[in-house]
């Protein structure tokens, strides 16, 4: 078995998403190579051969400046049928979900998406993975001999550099498809924030609906101190009081940090599926039958506009 | 412009955790169906695109929903035709006969025949959460793909201007048509969808629209087709088949705090997270 890797950039480096891939491919126990694609890519590519993969293969092209979908999956599809690779696998990021199936159709290869776990039987892959907002785990198999693969990254730990230096080399692009020119980058509204991206946070402070529109007031300077990235639940987001790339839950980000503060929400079964991964989970609620006091390992039944900021003056203590 | 959504009906998501697993499969049994909620947000995206919102009755476009399923899901089609949609098409199947990649090669063979300007699709259902058939259905047809989408703005029905909503923001992108376009939530707020039918002084309601009565009588006359779903396609293999189902691992319970003091207390030594 052989499995490739795409990475994921931020600018010119590898976001940490990628690194959650390469432990789905450690934790197949298959060698594994890391498709690199970008413009301006050799940074990132001597940033991945520092993991052990077999090769690191390099799509460097004007043309993959922006992650289009129809840009990105030609190159992939071509790369792993050059290679005979068995397993493509990219971690679940918004960016995964776009690419990913149009890589699996253009292989004819099943798709099996946000998995959270993998067991290796001899050689037969049984994929794990949530379904009805992680109300349940459903095991699958993909029939096809080549299987494409999406992982949740809050599931699989980011793999650490092992040293060395696998080689790296540069693939060959493939003609441009049809549907490439029908796509046009038009912009990037990136949300500007000097905290930590939610997916690699060690620590998250979310935010409900309840906190209205002081939810950055009382919910900010806590994040500050704890050096916390803030989340928000769907009712939040909603209603404007959040901006919606911090939305944690089935269909938003779904995390697992070690110490999850649940601020003035309810627990909806769709931010339970974003956030019970968690490894210690704190709620502040006024309403004592609140649902999220039934996942919470600490429960505080407060009003938050108090409880937050003696919380702040506690931790300064 | 003519809009094709493919739309899916689900068991009630708010009850997600009432969901019964017995002999590892999973059983619905006593849950009640809905339409998903992203695909009600299709709707309602394609209604917007193809109506002047100030006089909504007048259509400027077609929207044709299609679902997949036995007889009762006719009732997942008829509502979204009592909300405004011209015409519906059943294809006939059990879901248990289904994969995101065989509903993504049917519809690739429907879309061959109607011929729509855009599909409109919700980002994932919320019961499989696959995420995978309008990016499917994009690469069978040889489109562009325009995943996510939290406004979309029609200048001239021949291209769109969609703002997807990614992990660090919003990408903006524009897609010549035909095209496939998912939605996310925020799709239906007010100011989400504009198109060049409609006045730029009018403002949508949040969410989605609701049928009058009215509307629910007269949605059982529009024409509502069965397809085969070997007509679409003879190769009806799943690429993914599900061996077992499981429940969570239920979290043990936890234990209510008093005060602020006590819950950095336990933070700092029992959990020893700070």
């Amino acid at each position: 078995m052989n499995i490739l890797v795409i990475a994921e950039l931020h600018e010119d480096s590898l976001r940490k998403s990628t690194h959650s891939a390469i432990t789905f491919a450690k934790n197949v126990g298959a060698p594994f190579s890391i498709l690199v694609l970008g413009s301006g890519a050799d940074k990132a590519a001597q940033e991945a051969a520092t993991f052990g993969a077999q090769k690191v293969l390099v799509a460097d092209d004007a043309s993959l400046k922006d992650p289009l979908a129809e840009r990105y999956a030609p190159v992939v599809a071509q790369v792993a049928k050059a290679g005979n690779f068995d397993v493509v696998v990219v971690t679940a990021s918004s960016y995964g979900k776009d690419i990913a199936p149009r890589v699996a159709a253009k292989l004819g290869a099943g798709y099996a998406t946000d998995i959270s776990g993998v067991k290796n039987d001899g050689g037969k892959l049984t994929f794990k993975r949530p379904v009805y907002a992680g109300n349940a785990f459903g095991y699958c198999e993909v029939q096809t001999p080549v299987k494409v693969v999406s992982v949740r990254q809050s599931e699989f730990a980011a793999a650490e550099p092992s040293g060395g230096a696998s080689p790296v080399e540069k693939v060959a692009l493939p003609a441009a498809d049809p549907a490439a020119a029908r796509v046009e980058f038009v912009s990037l509204e990136a949300a500007k924030s000097e905290r930590p991206d939610l997916g690699e946070a060690k620590v998250i402070v979310s935010g409900g609906r309840a906190l209205k529109e002081r939810f950055a007031e009382v919910l900010d300077p806590l994040a500050n101190l704890l050096g916390a990235a803030v989340g928000a639940s769907r009712a939040a987001c909603d209603a404007g009081y959040a901006p919606p790339e911090l939305q944690v839950g089935q269909t938003g980000r779904v995390v697992a940090p070690q110490l999850y503060f649940a601020i003035g929400i309810s627990g909806a079964i769709q931010h339970l599926a974003g956030m019970k991964g968690s490894k210690n989970i704190v709620a502040i609620n006024k309403d004592p039958e609140a649902p999220i006091f039934q996942v919470a390992d600490y429960g505080l039944v407060q009003d938050l506009f108090t409880a937050v900021p003696e919380l702040i003056t506690e931790l300064k203590k | 412009m003519k809009v094709l959504v493919p739309l899916k009906r689900v068991s009630d998501p708010d009850n997600a955790n009432k969901i019964k697993i017995a002999g590892g499969k999973i059983d619905t049994t006593g849950l009640e169906w809905k339409p998903n909620p992203f695909d009600e947000y299709a709707v309602e995206t394609a209604l917007r695109l193809t109506e002047n919102g100030t006089n909504p009755k007048q259509r400027l476009g077609e929207v044709v929903v299609v679902t997949f399923g036995p007889k009762e899901t006719e009732m997942t089609l008829r509502a979204a035709l009592a909300t405004g949609a011209d015409r519906a098409i059943r294809i006939d199947a059990k879901d248990e006969d289904l994969d995101g990649d065989l509903v993504a090669r049917a519809l690739k063979a429907l879309v061959e025949k109607e011929k729509p300007d855009l599909v409109l699709a919700g980002k994932q259902a919320v019961d499989g959460d696959s995420n995978q058939v309008g990016q499917l259905l994009a690469e069978y047809l040889g489109w562009p793909q325009a995943t996510f989408a939290g406004t979309i703005k029609s200048e001239d029905d021949k291209s769109l201007v969609v703002g997807r909503e990614i992990d660090g923001g919003t990408l903006n992108v524009r897609v010549t048509l035909p095209a496939v376009v998912t939605v996310d939530l925020r799709i239906v707020a007010p100011k989400s969808v504009t198109s060049k039918h409609t006045p730029a002084t009018h403002n949508y309601a949040d969410g989605v629209r609701f049928a009058a009565l009215m509307a629910i009588m007269a949605a059982k006359k529009k024409p509502l087709a069965e397809v085969k779903l070997a007509d679409l396609t003879t190769d009806t293999a799943l690429k993914i088949k599900y061996s077992a189902f499981e429940p969570p691992a239920a979290r043990k319970a936890g234990v209510k705090v008093k005060t602020v003091a006590e819950l950095v207390q336990k933070l700092k030594t029992e959990a020893k997270v700070l």
